[in-house]
């Protein structure tokens, strides 16, 4: 072991816990079927990582790595995932001629760098933290960046705010038509009144003692049924229930029939109504 | 001694750091249970109701009624779920509300008794503890938004979708009002704060940024005014609705642990942590704010900001998601932004331009006082004439009955009476004049 590098008993059993999950995870990542599933595959490899860079002592690297990353990036990834819904049978066509071949160099050009920062680090006798973290990690991690680096910190900023200012430009579409308020929807449903378009809510769906799905259409004062209670969707699909069918099933299971003498509600119709027709409640009957 | 922290773990070994966490649990969970009772009592005395007040004294054994109600329910399983991800979300939600009470201050060191063993009364504090607090909030919401998706079913994918914007846009303002603490504290860890907080606590010298604090913190928790993500009229339950039993009691143990959470947090970084308030701190050459009495303090404040809670809850409607995303985005964010800079360079000119601390007040008011006499002195505008409304009134507007707005007059009704007599002593005879036409009229 090179001097100035201490490895305590609780850390490497920290890795040698947490590595293998890691790994798992990442494959996984690859091998997972559903989209969302992948990305819990990296979220978690990210928090391992996080809690990696803490165990080293740079907890400022490990807790920015979850706020910003896991955080904020990983949610939106998330976000777009749950919205758009990505399935496995995206096609594998290239959007960007060579784009493979791009990926492929960029790829090879990673792994380099990686190569380089792992050699680094395994053949340069290390200086030991106590030294870099001794007035406190992000104090010093903010003399580095913004002391040694203040260049590169600065073409990377100018870069970030480029790329979003470029996102914005390029999503941005100019308003054509007036803006729509609250006012001018109230003003409009008012004018279309006379287009028999109701001023209120629509009236919920009914609730009965077997039943108070979106199906069914509630009943009016009268005791006729008020299609527009059922969700359009339901009513265009042909899903709606007639009341008359949900009063028959309803008599049937408590026992009487539909001829209209039943024992108190609920009960089922007058004989030879149509279904389609106006049924009147047992009670207003009375 | 760790470097950067004001306090002193170098006593504590797994042992005390294990009876700590343990005391931490015990603490949030009887809080929660506290909290609901506390919560429903308060806004029962807010709207002249009784409130829970029939299980213990004054109602106190509700809320542990309520979760034994919860545990020995039906645990229903949604059909359409996907089963892995609808278990694990109510589980990421607890536990990354139950990590953040680990780096809150309680209290200074204190002294067991019966032994001469000191240690802090704060389970573990690093350089960046309050960013931690940020990432394990940031982490919290995971549980949220895959609670919903997993569901399989539209409102809780709504509300989770609602709810990450929400605590997404939020995060920044919170995380922009909590950077002025650090610019002025000179340290992100919460027991450095506290002892930065010493002669004056943080909320009055950096108070646009607690006000920001304040509202982005009931943003974050998804509370009234702020419950979009769970509103009942247009969600049913939001991210909630098809969870029941135990993982939906999990989902509401943390969503009153994250209140406890944001509250602490304001409670540490503005107003002072554990301090005893002013003039108990000058008490007896400071002796309020050593020893076991800190708690005391930390208490009352905790729930001090948690009453806020509960009173915004109970005075203040709900908004309009794209109003509640506006204000987010157009205000919130920009104000503290802004504020963070004002921050920035008042400190820049104090530790490294040292500029004394009365030349830069001296500035700030003389800034203050042109911004001030260019917006008294601008010219207005001129705005465009309101069209006279009194014009076009249609009392009959696409044949509907329209009543006046505001400032509108109505026309003279061809039905109406004569206009009312004014009473003049010339007119007395007309009046009489009058009279008797009515009555040769009859």
């Amino acid at each position: 072991m090179t001097p100035g590098l201490e490895v305590s008993g609780g850390e490497t059993m920290l890795f040698w816990v947490l590595a293998p999950l890691m790994v798992l995870a990442a494959l996984g990542l690859l091998f997972v079927r559903r989209a969302v599933h992948a990305a819990m595959c990296l979220v978690f490899v990210m928090i391992s990582l996080a809690i990696m860079y803490v165990a080293q002592e740079a907890p400022f690297l490990g807790v920015v790595q979850v706020v910003v990353y896991t955080g904020a990036v990983m949610m939106l990834f998330l976000f777009v995932l749950m919205l758009v819904g990505v399935d496995a049978s995206d096609s594998l066509t290239e959007t960007i001629k060579g784009q493979r071949w791009i990926g492929v160099l960029l790829g090879l050009g990673f792994a380099v760098v990686l190569t380089g920062v792992v050699a680094q680090a395994t053949f340069q006798s290390p200086v030991g933290l106590e030294s870099a973290n001794a007035v406190t990690n992000p104090v010093a991690l903010a003399r580095v960046l913004f002391g040694d680096y203040v260049l590169a910190m600065e073409a990377v900023g100018v870069l970030l705010v480029t790329a979003a200012t470029g996102a914005l430009v390029l999503t941005h579409r100019r308003q054509l038509t007036t803006r729509r308020t609250q006012r001018t929807t109230a003003d409009a449903r008012v004018r279309a009144l006379t287009e028999g378009v109701s001023l209120t809510p629509l009236p919920a769906p009914g609730v009965y003692a077997q039943n108070n799905a979106m199906d069914t259409p509630a009943l009016d004062p009268a005791g006729r049924p008020v299609p527009e209670s059922v969700p359009r969707v339901l009513r265009i699909r042909g899903q709606e229930r007639s009341v008359t069918a949900l009063l028959d099933a309803e008599a049937a299971i408590v026992g009487t029939d539909t001829s209209g003498d039943a024992v108190g509600p609920p009960a089922g119709l007058p004989a030879g109504q149509d279904p389609d027709s106006t049924p009147t409640l047992p009670a207003r009957e009375a | 001694m760790i470097p950067g922290v004001a306090a002193d773990f170098s006593q504590d070994n797994i042992w005390v750091s294990l009876v700590k966490a343990v005391l931490i649990v015990v603490f949030l969970l009887t809080s929660v249970l506290f909290a609901i009772w506390f919560e429903r009592k308060v806004v029962a005395r807010m709207q002249v109701r009784p409130g829970p007040n029939w299980h213990g004294p004054v109602g106190l054994l509700q809320s542990l009624a309520d979760a034994m109600k919860l545990l020995l329910k039906e645990d229903v399983n949604v059909t359409r779920a996907d089963r892995v991800t609808y278990l694990l979300a109510p589980m990421i939600s607890v536990f990354c509300a139950l990590l953040v009470f680990a780096v809150i201050p309680f209290g200074p060191e204190v002294t067991i008794p019966f032994t001469d063993f000191t240690t802090p009364l704060q389970l573990t504090d690093f350089p960046v503890a309050v960013l931690y607090v940020l990432a394990c909030a940031s982490l919290g919401v995971y549980g949220i938004v895959l609670g919903g998706w997993s569901s399989g079913s539209t409102y809780p994918l709504l509300g989770a979708v609602r709810s990450t914007a929400q605590v997404i846009s939020y995060e920044l303002a919170m995380g922009l009002a909590l950077v002025s603490v650090f610019i002025m504290a000179g340290s992100m860890s919460t027991s450095q704060i506290v002892a930065s907080q010493a002669p004056l606590w943080w909320f009055i010298p950096l108070f646009p940024a607690f006000v920001v604090y304040v509202i982005s913190m009931i943003g974050e928790t998804n509370r009234l005014p702020f419950d979009l993500p769970e509103a009942e009229g247009e969600l049913v339950s939001g991210y909630m609705t098809e969870y029941s039993s135990m993982k939906f009691a999990w989902f509401f143990l943390a969503e009153y642990i994250n209140m406890l959470n944001v509250s602490a947090v304001c409670v540490t970084l503005f107003l002072g942590g554990w301090r005893a308030p002013w003039p108990l701190s000058a008490l007896g050459d400071g002796m309020l704010n050593e020893g076991w009495w800190p708690i005391l303090w930390f208490l009352v404040k905790l729930w001090a900001v948690m009453f806020v809670f509960v009173w915004v809850r109970g005075t203040l409607l709900r908004l309009r998601y794209d109003q509640f995303m506006v204000f987010g985005w157009k205000v919130l964010i920009p104000v503290a932004l802004a504020f963070a800079v004002v921050v920035a360079v008042m400190q820049w000119a104090r530790r490294v331009a040292e500029v004394p601390l009365e030349n830069t007040l001296v500035v700030i008011v003389i800034v203050c006082g042109i911004a001030f006499l260019a917006i008294w002195l601008w010219p207005e505008r001129a705005r465009p004439e309101k069209p006279d409304e009194s014009a076009v009134l249609d009392a009959f507007a696409d044949g509907y009955p329209v009543p006046p707005l505001p400032g509108q007059k109505l026309p003279p009704s061809p039905r109406g009476r004569r206009a009312p007599l004014e009473h003049e002593p010339d007119q007395e005879h007309q009046a009489d004049d009058l009279q008797k036409e009515g009555v040769t009229g009859e």
